[in-house]
């Protein structure tokens, strides 16, 4: 049966049991680490659950945020981590920690609702109605996909699960799934758009962040996406800080050694460093020295250097129409005239960048990227 | 409250189903959509052996179908019997994308991707034979970029097959070594074949007819290889007269309407025993990396090599073509050095060299330009004075190379 380890005991029940309190209808099962094979639904992970009005989390799973993180249609994300009593990642500067065997990662894609109909939902980043305690309000906000990456004894194994229309668990979509929303504004606006859930191999499509060992691993599980506080029910606190202290994480530096992205919408952090933070977490996973992207010369890596690496005149190689009548990646000064603006601003397939993970524009984040190339100087003359 | 008054209504309204996921992809009948999910299946489920076949029939599909496994095989039962059809994809966007060796496609055609028809990336050991991509409604901007583009891999053999309509390049060869295309055909693309930054290729047997350029051998900056040692031999490059249809700044923009064999920016490229006929801007070019748009320092390697070096062209029967060239410095030049109704001679080069490598005025003897083709004359157009002193000259190419050896693909397991 389910141990606790003695240092988890105490916090667990300090932390997330008390943030359960009253809202519970039957005590859950423990998180269930299925070491081969495919549950049909996620209930059977006992990761998350249905709880009364609630999505909960069980107990030793750890909700994070990013501090910049990937744009997925406007949806709001509530992502968690779980690892079996007794064992603990190892912290890396650069790459994503090194999970042990057992670690369950979850990714619960949701949006809140908008008045009327079931498929619209709202285009906002206010996550303020969101939660109840640590879970999901299942009154305010309409859940889509929980995506699970299991930390299996080969390695990382990807499993999308899409909730059905009562919202009472998610069933398995190997080979994904579309749901058809509309996203509604706050001045009313409605933009209708398929929300592509993806499959398997289309996990992997960012996920394989080496191409050559051809393994899929986290991406958001790095130090510097994860420097930053969150909100327990006990205060905020450093999230890395806290892995460390519940035994989740070893070997953490002083904070002050640690990296860490500005968070992309924060107007007060210079403009480079959101905007670099932006395609850190957008582009990288694809566009870096090992990933799928590598064909290209164009790298978004936070460790890029900021010039033709980054695409700073550089011409596109494979782009196609993506060119969008452009013949160069960015010009400093003219994001008009750039490439990397132009396909982050369609929404057709073959044009559009990222490739896959977004059937809509991120206007926001699109506005970034044209602040900071209008701001960059230089020009590309011969 | 809401979830429970949804849960409820579910009960007793059929219809709720749609509200969540499994709703069936828009634009796909019931049948597509359940083969699409069967076919999907197999590419996850497929390892080493593994068989996918592609029965007979017109298959719509609107995602892309990504193989990560190797040794995997993918089989129709003919080019013109099994067709998946990507017309309303709405995520890829490319049709087939393998990340894996040992991989065998055959016998099935591809149609109306978004992005790319085929895509392999990063494979060793990789068979092509008898698969057609084509865009179906002819040469448009708003195709997809490549038909067949095996790309940053290893041992490739590429045969009978074709690709129509690429905005790009039908069958595209990039930062790969050890190839081999023959017996293909390419029609209605920007480029017909281009062999890119890649060492060791073989092109030969092929039709290149009806495209903006025939044969392309190019080495762009910035890419984890330069391209060497390509022959292009025993090839038919015929009429490639269609208007540029790419979009600017993509790879292929720069090259004139009417090239039949382009090599840019290339080394050790022969080029031999070939049919090229009635290109009009020229039957062949040979060009610097400055011809193309391209250039500036900021965004180019400081270490590509932005000249051809060692090209040997001999014994190939060239006619027609050179009468009416694309773009207006091109034009210009035609009237003004052979009359309106005169043409260029059969090749046609730039007249960039590196000027810092000159020996008695001439690039060290390997590598030369090297022109034994009869008489077969050579236009310099004087690129680096914007065309201003452009010369026929045929001297100055008399030479010899030594020979590429034949790409050699026996030893793939």
């Amino acid at each position: 049966m389910f141990q606790q380890a003695p240092r988890w005991a105490a916090l667990a029940a300090a932390v997330f049991v008390g943030s359960i309190l009253g809202a519970c209808s039957s005590a859950p099962q423990p998180v269930h680490f299925f070491a081969d094979g495919r549950p049909q639904r996620l209930s059977e992970w006992h990761v998350v659950y249905r709880d009364g009005g609630r999505l909960a989390l069980n107990e030793r799973v750890v909700p994070y945020d990013l501090n910049s993180p990937l744009f997925s249609d406007y949806a709001h994300k509530l992502r968690t981590v779980w690892m079996p009593p007794g064992v603990s990642a190892k912290y890396a500067s650069v790459q994503s920690f090194d999970f042990p065997v057992g670690t369950v990662i979850s990714k619960t894609f949701y949006y809140p609702r908008a008045a009327g109909g079931d498929a619209g939902v709202l285009r906002t980043y206010d996550q303020s109605r969101d939660f109840a305690g640590q879970g999901l309000d299942l009154e305010h906000v309409r859940l889509i996909e929980t995506r699970l990456l299991v930390r299996r004894q080969h390695g990382w194994e990807a499993l999308p699960y899409v909730w059905n229309a009562e919202q009472t668990d998610a069933e398995l979509a190997r080979t994904g799934d579309e749901v058809p929303l509309e996203l509604v504004a706050s001045d009313g606006a409605r933009e209708s758009f398929t929300y592509v859930v993806p499959n398997e191999n289309q996990c992997a499509g960012c996920h394989v962040v080496d191409l050559k060992a051809k393994s899929i691993a986290p991406i958001g599980l790095k130090a510097r996406h994860l420097n930053r506080d969150y909100g327990y029910p006990t205060g905020a606190e450093n999230q890395l800080e806290l892995l460390q202290k519940i035994g989740y994480l070893t070997g953490l530096p002083p904070l002050a050694e640690v990296p860490r992205n500005a968070n992309w919408r924060d107007r007060a952090q210079p403009l480079d460093a959101r905007a670099r933070a932006y395609l850190d977490v957008n582009c990288a996973h694809c566009h870096s020295l090992t990933g799928a992207a590598d064909t290209t010369g164009l790298s978004f890596e936070a460790v890029t250097a900021a010039d033709r690496h980054l695409g700073v005149c550089k011409p596109p190689v494979a782009a196609g129409r993506g060119t969008g009548d452009h013949i160069f990646d960015i010009v400093p000064g003219h994001p008009e005239d750039s490439i990397l603006p132009f396909r982050m601003g369609s929404r057709e397939p073959g044009v559009m960048m990222p490739e896959q993970g977004r059937g809509t524009v991120h206007v926001e984040g699109l506005a970034l990227i044209r602040d900071w190339i209008a701001a960059m100087p230089g020009q590309c003359g011969a | 409250m809401r979830g429970i008054t949804v849960a409820f209504a579910c009960l007793i309204a059929a219809a709720c189903g749609q509200q969540g996921g499994k709703s069936q992809p828009r634009g796909l009948t019931a049948d597509d959509a359940a083969f699409q999910k069967r076919l999907q299946e197999q590419f996850l489920d497929a390892k080493p052996g593994t068989v996918i076949d592609i029965p007979a029939g017109q298959h719509a599909l609107d995602r892309v179908l990504t193989l990560r496994a190797n040794g995997v095989t993918i089989r129709g039962v003919g080019l013109d019997k099994s067709i998946l059809s990507f017309k309303n994809e709405i995520s890829g966007p490319e049709g087939i994308l393998v990340y894996g060796s040992d991989f065998t496609i055959e016998n099935l055609s591809i149609e109306d991707t978004k992005g790319d028809g085929l895509k392999i990336n990063d494979g060793e050991n990789i068979t092509i034979r008898g698969v057609r991509v084509a865009w179906t409604g002819g040469s448009q901007t708003t195709n997809g970029a490549y038909g067949i583009y095996p790309v940053k891999s290893k041992n490739i053999l590429i045969e009978d097959s074709s690709s129509w309509g690429a905005s790009d390049a039908g069958i595209y060869v990039g930062q790969s070594t050890n190839v081999i295309v023959r017996r293909c055909h390419a029609e209605q693309n920007v480029a017909g074949i281009e062999i890119e930054n890649t060492i060791n290729a073989d092109v030969y047997e092929n039709v290149a007819t009806g495209n903006t350029g025939g044969i392309l051998v190019f080495n762009m900056p910035n890419l984890s290889q330069p391209g060497h040692s390509t022959r292009v031999f025993k090839n038919k490059v015929y009429q490639n007269n269609v208007a540029n249809f790419a979009a600017k700044g993509a790879a292929v923009a720069s090259v004139p309407a009417g090239a039949g064999v382009v090599v840019n920016s290339n080394s050790k490229v022969e080029i031999f025993d070939n049919d090229i006929a009635d290109n009009k801007t020229a039957n062949l070019i040979i060009s610097a990396y400055f011809s193309t748009n391209y250039y500036n320092k900021p965004g180019i390697d400081p270490n590509y090599d932005p000249y051809p070096r060692a090209i040997y062209v001999y014994d190939n029967r060239f006619s027609g073509g050179g009468d009416s060239p694309d773009g207006l410095d091109l034009k210009t030049l035609k009237v003004a050095m052979f009359g309106l109704n005169g043409h260029f001679p059969d090749i046609l080069w730039d007249g960039y060299r590196d000027e810092k490598n000159l020996v008695n005025g001439q690039p060290p003897a390997e590598e030369r330009i090297c022109i034994k083709n009869g008489n077969s004359a050579v236009l310099n157009a004087d690129g680096p004075h914007k065309y201003k002193n452009p010369s026929t000259a045929t001297t100055q190419f008399q030479c010899e190379l030594p020979k590429l050896s034949p790409v050699d693909l026996s030893a793939r397991s």
